[in-house]
């Protein structure tokens, strides 16, 4: 994780779906509710959102259906114009991009897969994949090459031939995975990218991403339903509702520190345990005695030491060095969920 | 989003009354008019206030003919068309023109086009190619069958290329779509006959008048499906498009284009069968081929070989059909690794193959290569000997004398005597009542503007003859046909095989229709009205089993869970349920019964269609436009009218289309 300017900048952004949304957003008195907006004939897919995702981030954004995750992610892409608001993109404003710049920003820097895949229904498997290539004016054989190394890579191989409705619905989505695999981009946008798998791919799919992440510093923009996942994936968290962003934060934050009642009900099922790590739990002026525990723990995987312990100070260290302590309490709290 | 608040703010009541109130003032009107009360004036617009419509259209086609250039552009179009015209003639049949190859073996053609069905829908597709070409070959009419399809080989590609761009146009921009709405639904309502005049005017006689009617008769049905294609294509895959960094042509070459395919084949379909209809009918302004010799077979009662013809067209036309139909639902699919590349391309290297083994046949063996007149197996005089000896049988003989007699002068006459008997202003009052009474308020004012303009024409008798035989023959259609439809839909076996029966009659050229008429009854009215009624019948019969066949089951169930029995069911659940789309079926009838009443004209009749085929032997464009625009605004009036009524009763009960 770097620390320069961020990649995606996004500052008030709105999305609205109506007749005339540009002029409704201009005349309408600040702090109207989304139910207001949607008794004015207009729906806020994305409702003043401002965000940020750093260089070599994995933001993973969730909420229910409807929401407005899949909108948001297409106004970060300009799948769709903006109502309001503005959006950066490696410093530059993506609603000031002539046609031109905008297709040399998709070819060169950004890929997406998509919620219900869309595929191409009449090339295969092959042409599928190479297609973003192909529209690089990449020569035959060189995508010919590329694209079977990551049909390969998803497990498809000797499927290449196939056309998309020859294949099941798991298959065609890794088809799509393929495809924006097939262009490395350095900003990624994946829209439910693994709902269709089973749990055995979806393993391996989540690796190969975390795996090019960390390789290649890609930032990643993720949507997905399944907490489970996020928890593997997330550098951060954003949790979305009605349009708006309700909370976007750490993993640990927020089961532990819900910013509003919508996000505590959201990650009440969660067991805590499983997310908050010992680095959260480090107390200013505290200090811990014996032998520390590793930070990125999470509170979970120390139960039996945290039983069987009886300091009441346990100190924290980050590889090797000691970097604070946590109270034994506090972690024994969240492990038998009365935090 | 007005309208619809206006009709539920005064409740239907009132817009019914003030139709009943319409037709109270016409029949008061047609009162005054037996009683000899009302002035001649109101009966029929006196001859003076007639503008001359012809006139001022001629001149404007003088003036787009000679000072915009028109003439010059169509003569250079028609170079053109011709040299391609003359290569397929010479390929198919022989004309002595560049490149002097021709005619390609009969054989030859029949091979390679079976291979071709083979590839597409399999043995069954490939044994129906090759019944139809042998027949057409062995009865004798080789030659004129490929007279007809050198015209479509080249109408028909050139039909699509233009509906498909623009129909593109159409889906891209908003506004030339709006524009080109009116003028596709008045061209699809034009009689056929208003195609052929200017085709012969601008473009010669002969082949290339007649590609050029084909051509545009052919292109409305492409647009439409190339738009709808178009707009149907599933937006993720677009946006996949775009993030893979399509420019805007290549999202239309790689992304829409493809995507559309499924609708754009359908419209290759239609675009091939409204040609070849188009292209028999050409025979009206000489174009040679089936068209031709069917006309002059039946205009000397030659019917034995009216009746082969007929076949051959009938055979080519389901040929035709279902190869273009086997092509939109034939689906890519994958060979497995490794196959060879022969293998990949079996059907083309067999058809090939067949192709240059019959042509060097044909050149050591004659019959291979044409059937000449004697050799050919034509039965025409043994089958009008035949033809001749069933209408002699009593009781055949017996039923169409009573129905000649009868029906023409029983009932027929009177009603067309009644029809003529009413005053203009009184039919204009009950069309407007009808269309205000099932469409709504702005359907009526259509309908009073487009037949105040009829009456304006001067052609109003024979315009109100039109709309006899129409209704005449829709409503016997109706009579037979429902029936009909009603207990086919009672079973899904005899659904399945009346549809089958309806879906290959609609291929047919309705120019074939005429032969049975012919036949059963000679040259009179009733033998127009008889082709204009079977004609009719085929969408009526379809749609109501379709609509009967389409009512939820739920509702059917509920209905006999209330101990309905079954002509409750039938009349109070399946029929309204099925109702707006039997609407659809009775508008296409009506539609229909207009196109045929047309060619029917061709019997002999007073109509606009008899006026209209005169127009043909002489230059007389705008008489030509004025008939045409006649026939185009009645049925645009029943057309705006019912179909408004069947989307309006479809939202109501909840059935989306
Ligand atoms: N093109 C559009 N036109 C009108 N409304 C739209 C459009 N696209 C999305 N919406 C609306 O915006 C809202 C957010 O939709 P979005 O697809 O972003 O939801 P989502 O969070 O991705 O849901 P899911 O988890 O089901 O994918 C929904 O209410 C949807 O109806
Ligand atoms: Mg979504």
């Amino acid at each position: 994780m770097t620390t320069d300017a961020p990649v995606i900048s996004a500052k008030n952004v709105w999305k609205l779906f109506g007749s005339a949304p540009e002029a409704y957003l201009k005349d309408m008195p600040a702090g109207r509710s989304f139910d207001e907006i949607r008794s004015d004939g207009y729906i806020a897919g994305v409702k003043d959102v401002s965000i940020e995702v750093a260089r070599g981030e994995m933001l993973v954004i969730m909420g229910l259906s409807g929401s407005g995750k899949s909108t948001l992610v297409r106004c970060f892409s300009r799948l769709h114009d903006i109502t309001g608001g503005t959006i950066e993109v490696e410093g530059q404003d993506i609603m000031s991009l002539s046609e031109k710049e905008l297709i040399e920003l998709r070819r060169n820097k950004m890929g997406m897969v998509f919620q219900s895949f869309g595929l191409l229904p009449h090339r295969t498997v092959l042409d599928n994949v190479a297609f973003p290539l192909e529209m690089r004016g990449q020569d035959k054989h060189a995508r010919r090459e590329r694209a079977l190394e990551v049909i390969k890579l998803v497990g498809l191989e000797g499927r290449e031939d196939y056309f998309p409705r020859e294949l099941s619905g798991g298959q065609q989505q890794r088809v799509g995975i393929a495809r924006s695999l097939a262009i490395e981009p350095d900003i990624w946008f994946l829209d439910e990218p693994f709902s269709a798998l089973d749990p055995l791919i979806r393993r391996e799919m989540q690796d190969e991403f975390l795996r090019l992440q960390q390789l290649l510093n890609k930032t990643i923009v993720f949507i997905t339903h399944d907490f489970d996942e996020a928890l593997r994936l997330a550098d951060r968290i954003a949790i979305m509702k009605d349009g708006a962003v309700e909370q976007c934060d750490t993993p640990d934050q927020i089961v532990l520190h819900p910013a509003t009642e919508y996000v505590r009900k959201f990650t009440e099922e969660i067991d805590k345990a499983r997310v908050v790590h010992t680095e959260t739990l480090i107390e200013r002026g505290l200090d811990g005695e014996g032998d520390p525990v590793d930070a990125s723990a999470s509170v979970q995987s120390l139960a039996k030491l945290l039983i069987q312990d009886t300091r009441s100070a346990i100190p924290v260290a980050k590889d090797g060095t000691v970097i604070g302590a946590m109270q034994r309490e506090v972690a024994l709290g969240i492990l038998v969920g009365t935090e | 989003m007005a309208d619809t608040t206006a009709i539920s703010a005064n409740p239907p009541m009132s817009r019914s009354r003030l139709a009943s109130l319409l037709v109270g003032l016409a029949i008061l009107v047609t009162a005054l008019q037996y009683l000899g009360f009302l002035p001649a004036a109101l009966h029929r617009l006196p001859e003076a206030l007639v503008p001359d419509f012809a006139r001022y259209l001629d001149a404007f086609f003088n003036f787009v003919k000679d000072d915009l250039g028109l003439f010059a552009l169509t003569r250079w179009l028609t170079g053109l068309l011709q040299t391609v015209l003359d290569t397929t003639a010479n390929l198919l049949f022989g004309k002595r023109r560049w490149p002097n190859l021709g005619p390609i073996p009969w054989t030859a053609i029949a091979a390679s086009m079976a291979v071709l069905g083979y590839y597409l829908g399999g043995w069954k597709m490939a044994a129906l190619v090759a019944v139809t070409f042998c027949w057409t070959a062995l009865v004798g009419q080789w030659k004129i069958a490929m007279q007809t399809m050198s015209v479509l080989v080249v109408a028909a590609p050139t039909a699509f290329i233009i509906g498909l761009s623009l129909g593109v146009a159409a889906w891209k921009s908003p506004a030339f779509n709006r524009a080109l709405k009116p003028v596709l639904s008045v061209l699809q309502t034009l009689p056929f006959f208003t195609y052929l005049l200017p085709a012969v005017i601008f473009f010669k006689v002969g082949p290339t008048a007649g590609a050029v009617a084909t051509t545009i008769y052919a292109i409305p049905p492409m647009i439409l499906m190339t738009t709808l294609g178009l707009q149907k294509v599933s937006p993720e895959v677009v946006e996949a498009g775009h993030m893979s960094g399509c420019t805007k042509l290549q999202l239309l070459r790689h992304v829409y284009l493809p995507s559309a395919r499924t609708e754009i084949l359908v419209g290759v379909n239609q675009v091939i069968m409204l040609c070849l209809a188009m292209v028999v009918l050409t025979a009206f302004i000489g174009m040679p081929g089936l068209g031709a010799k069917l006309l002059a077979m039946m205009g000397s009662f030659k019917l034995g070989r009216s009746f082969e013809i007929g076949v051959t067209i009938v055979l080519l036309a389901v040929t035709l059909d279902r190869m273009s139909k086997a092509w939109v639902v034939k689906q890519p699919e994958h060979f497995e690794r490794g196959t060879p590349w022969w293998k990949r391309h079996i059907a083309l290297l067999l058809g090939l193959g067949a192709f240059v083994v019959f042509c060097i046949v044909a050149q050591f063996i004659e019959v291979a290569s044409e059937i000449g007149r004697k050799q050919s197996l034509s039965v025409g005089k043994e089958l009008d000997t035949g033809i001749k000896w069933f209408l002699n049988i009593e009781w055949v003989k017996a039923t169409t004398g009573f129905l000649r007699a009868f029906v023409n002068v029983q009932i027929l006459i009177p009603f067309r005597n009644f029809m003529l008997s009413i005053p203009t202003p009184a039919f204009i009052l009950l069309i407007t009542a009808f269309a205000l009474w099932l469409g709504g308020r702005r359907q009526a004012i259509t309908a009073l503007i487009f037949f105040s303009l009829v009456a304006l024409s001067g052609w109003w008798d024979r315009s109100v003859i039109t709309l006899y035989s129409v209704i005449s023959a829709v409503s016997i259609a109706m009579l037979l046909g429902l029936p009909i439809a009603i207990l086919a839909a009672r079973t899904e076996k005899w659904s399945q095989r009346l549809l089958l029966v309806c879906d290959t009659a609609q291929t047919f050229p309705s120019f074939v229709y005429l032969i049975p008429a012919i036949m059963l009854f000679g040259i009179t009215d009733i033998a127009v009205i008889f082709s204009i009624l079977i004609f009719a019948m085929v969408p009526l019969i379809r749609y109501t089993i379709e609509g009967l066949r389409t009512v939820p089951p739920e509702v059917i169930e509920a209905a006999e869970m209330s101990g309905a029995t079954r002509m409750q069911k039938l009349v109070n659940v399946e029929l309204p349920l099925a109702l707006p789309t039997m609407a659809v079926g009775f508008n296409q009838a009506i539609m229909f019964a207009f196109f045929m009443v047309i060619i029917a004209a061709f019997i002999g009749t007073q109509d606009l269609g008899q006026e209209l085929q005169r127009t043909l032997a002489g230059t007389d464009l705008g008489k030509n436009f004025v008939l045409g625009i006649c026939v185009s605004l009645m049925a645009l009036t029943f057309d705006l009218t019912i179909l408004k009524w069947s989307s309006d009763r479809k939202k109501m009960l909840g059935l989306e289309e």
